[in-house]
């Protein structure tokens, strides 16, 4: 499980988390909700290992992450706009994280074509990227990030980019998906509404500050 | 932390084989009382002057002249843009000798005229790809809010438009200032002894009259003109950096409209032009007293009339690969290392970012001719008789080119996302994976790019060479030259095939840089 300690993050004058806990058990999925600029996407970022905190720990089952680097925490992200390689096909950007795992090329192809089965892009492949709708981008970027089998998932805003229609589709996949896995995760957004739909659990932050 | 160490590698660089040279003819220039002799004499303002004026009307005109060109790259949509694209960027990397040659086709005589016309001739493709690239990615809108406010189409240009570019005009013109205020080969050929720049006297006091402390107190003089230019360009370029909301050329490009057609015919027009000279020289290539003639070319395999050279064109050529091959490697390396470290410099804060752009950029303005000079003056006290090494004139050649490298790379790894970095990361991709998994095929196709631009300026490079090159192991353009300053008709043949030999390569090069370009704003 998850264990973040009292963290405390500061860009240079400004303090954008203070101070804030958070427990995350295996399997359970929590969101962050708050307003834009309240911390939330910063302490997720965080977590991940890609700012540093200037006080306060992240624990994964009681080892303390300060100093393993970003590539070796095994926490997946998936960032609002996708962040897809544009140089990579559907399957070179699913792959990558399997690659870097080593995992065999036989193996390799068998796990992709049951994750885009998954996210329901069964059979695109070989699609350019560059080609997909915002929807399809975020899509991939999922199936991307659960690969490897990350212990935890974070995802930062990942619906905000797309349409309201869309957005609600996407949002019970993702529900559907994340329960169907097993999949620990913390969901970053600032839509009630989302929050509840995907999330065990939802804590609100507010300037820095967890408030529930 | 770790960046300002790796800055310092290329730093090193620059330190060894650009300031040590600069400076050893800076102190030159000193000790001997060279410079109170260069600054009371009224013939080194007449030089000053004559080298500032020329400067300046060249860069006028190729403003002028690029400008029509810059609109119809950025804002038309119309059939065989890509080889406007290609045509307007060959004269760019031409040989300065070829250029040279080419304008004494049309005025054999020389003169003021030929070497100001030249000299714009080179820079037109700055100005137009520099402004063509802000052009392309300005918000049109603001342009249409002042139509329907009322503005009539030139009103709109003059008030809403031409502000907008303003910062990558004045960056444009202060490039091609000081190319111009450098500019070597072009004014040696068409002005001789009689119109002379900084340039062209550092280079006739040094190999002609052996007056080595005037030269360096010339190179003094130049440098700290052209060190006064680079920081106004420097403050052009920052102020466009941050200006502008930038948006994409595909929904701002359409087909010309009413008046926009006679810009664009003004456009070919100065395309044309700038073709003019280098089919005139294709056909004087071709054409002897006794008719077309293939003579020219045959004598390349020669060394020439009565043995004008010391070895064959053809050596020559082979040489000419050799050495431009070798410097565009130790370009590449240097340069795209360098913008790696800035990029990561500038990533972590800091002034040493700025320090290191501008000590890359220094390389471009100060003249090869001082440059070429300094390695005579210095190379001798590194280890292993490094003044005949033949790794000589390719490092010499490389200073030139790596700031090209620099500024083609830089702008597309300024473009990667630092997010897209952090996914690979998260993903399981150390540091170096992220470098080779990331950021090097994102930026490979334009790596190619400046490869192939490197290329071409290291094989037309004619000021450090002139005073580096064995005369046992010229370049072409070195060949050229040579054979132009001898007497007999088959020399002056011979010299106007290398041209078109030099010509062609370039041109191919052009070509494919074109198709491997990434579209995104590239600084030349």
């Amino acid at each position: 499980m998850l264990r973040v300690s009292n963290i405390t993050v500061r860009y240079g004058q400004t303090v954008a988390v203070a101070g804030v806990d958070l427990s995350v058990a295996n399997g359970e999925v929590v969101a962050l909700l708050g307003p834009s600029g309240c911390g939330k996407s910063t302490l997720l970022r965080t977590i991940a290992g890609l700012e540093t905190p200037a006080s306060g720990s992240v624990c994964w089952d009681s080892l303390d992450m300060g100093s393993v680097p970003v590539h070796k925490r095994g926490f997946g992200i998936v960032f609002q706009d996708g962040q897809l390689f544009p140089h990579r096909d559907v399957f070179g950007n699913v792959a990558f994280g399997l690659r870097m795992q080593g995992v065999s090329r036989g193996d390799r192809a068998e796990r992709i074509s049951e994750l885009l089965k998954l996210v329901g892009l069964d059979g695109y492949e070989h699609r350019k990227v560059t080609q997909l709708s915002g929807g399809e981008q975020q899509r991939v970027a999922l199936a991307r990030a659960l690969a490897p089998r990350p212990r935890l998932l974070l995802l930062d805003e990942p619906l905000s980019a797309l349409d309201r229609e869309l957005r609600d589709q996407l949002a019970d996949d993702l529900a559907r998906l994340l329960r169907s896995s097993g999949t620990t995760a913390i969901l970053v957004t600032h839509d009630h509404d989302e929050a509840r739909r995907i999330a065990d659990r939802v804590v609100t932050m507010r300037k820095g500050r967890v408030t529930s | 932390m770790a960046w300002s160490a790796a800055a310092l590698l290329p730093l090193g660089f620059l330190a060894v084989f650009f300031a040590w040279p600069v400076l050893a003819i800076i102190t030159l220039g000193l000790r001997e009382g060279g410079l109170d002799t260069a600054l009371t004499s009224s013939d080194t303002w007449d030089l000053v002057a004559f080298t500032l004026g020329q400067a300046a009307a060249s860069t006028l005109i190729a403003v002028v002249a690029g400008l029509p060109v810059a609109f119809v790259l950025a804002r038309c949509r119309i059939r065989g843009l890509g080889l406007i694209r290609a045509a307007v960027m060959v004269p760019f990397v031409l040989p300065t000798v070829v250029v040279g040659l080419a304008f004494r086709a049309f005025w054999p005589d020389g003169g003021v005229v030929p070497i100001v016309l030249a000299n714009a001739f080179f820079n037109v493709a700055v100005v137009a790809r520099t402004v063509g690239g802000l052009w392309a990615h300005t918000d049109r809108r603001a342009e249409d809010a002042a139509r329907a406010l009322g503005a009539s189409r030139p009103r709109a240009f003059l008030n809403v438009v031409l502000p907008a570019l303003m910062p990558a005009i004045g960056s444009a013109a202060a490039v091609v200032f000081l190319f111009c205020a450098t500019s070597f080969g072009v004014v040696l050929i068409l002005g001789g002894a009689r119109y002379r720049t900084l340039e062209t006297e550092i280079y006739l006091r040094t190999v002609e009259l052996f007056d080595l402390s005037g030269a360096a107190a010339l190179s003094l003089l130049q440098f700290t003109a052209v060190l006064a230019v680079l920081l106004l360009g420097g403050l052009a370029r920052r102020r466009r950096e941050t200006a502008l909301q930038l948006r994409g050329r595909e929904e701002l490009a359409r087909k010309p409209v009413g008046g926009e057609w006679a810009v664009v015919g003004v456009a070919a027009a100065v395309v044309v032009a700038l073709f003019t000279p280098v089919v005139g020289l294709v056909l004087k290539s071709l054409s002897t007293r006794d008719g077309w003639s293939l003579a020219g070319y045959r004598a390349l395999a020669s060394t020439g009339d009565r043995g004008t050279l010391a070895v064959s064109g053809l050596d020559a050529a082979l040489n000419s690969l050799r050495t431009a091959t070798d410097a565009t490697a130790i370009a590449l390396v240097v340069g795209v290392f360098s913008a790696f470290v800035l990029i990561g410099l500038k990533r972590s804060g800091g002034r040493l970012a700025e320090a290191l752009d501008t000590a890359l950029m220094l390389p471009i303005g100060v003249s090869a001719v001082t440059v070429g000079f300094g390695y005579l003056v210095t190379m001798d006290a590194l280890p292993g008789d490094f003044r005949t090494s033949p790794m000589l004139v390719p490092l010499a050649q490389a200073l030139v080119v790596t700031p090209l490298v620099v500024r083609m790379v830089l702008p597309v790894l300024r473009s990667v996302d630092e997010r897209l970095r952090q996914a690979a990361a998260t993903l399981g991709a150390s540091p170096a994976r992220v470098w080779v998994e990331v950021d090097l095929p994102i930026v490979g196709r334009s790596l190619v790019a400046a490869a192939g631009f490197g290329f071409v300026v290291a094989l037309g490079e004619f000021g450090a060479t002139s005073f580096l090159a064995r005369s046992d192991a010229p370049t072409l353009p070195i060949v050229i030259a040579r054979l132009m300053s001898r007497p007999g008709a088959l020399n002056s043949q011979m010299a106007y095939a290398a041209c078109a030999l030099l010509m062609v390569v370039t041109i191919a090069c052009v070509l494919l840089i074109e198709r491997l370009r990434v579209p995104s704003g590239e600084e030349f």
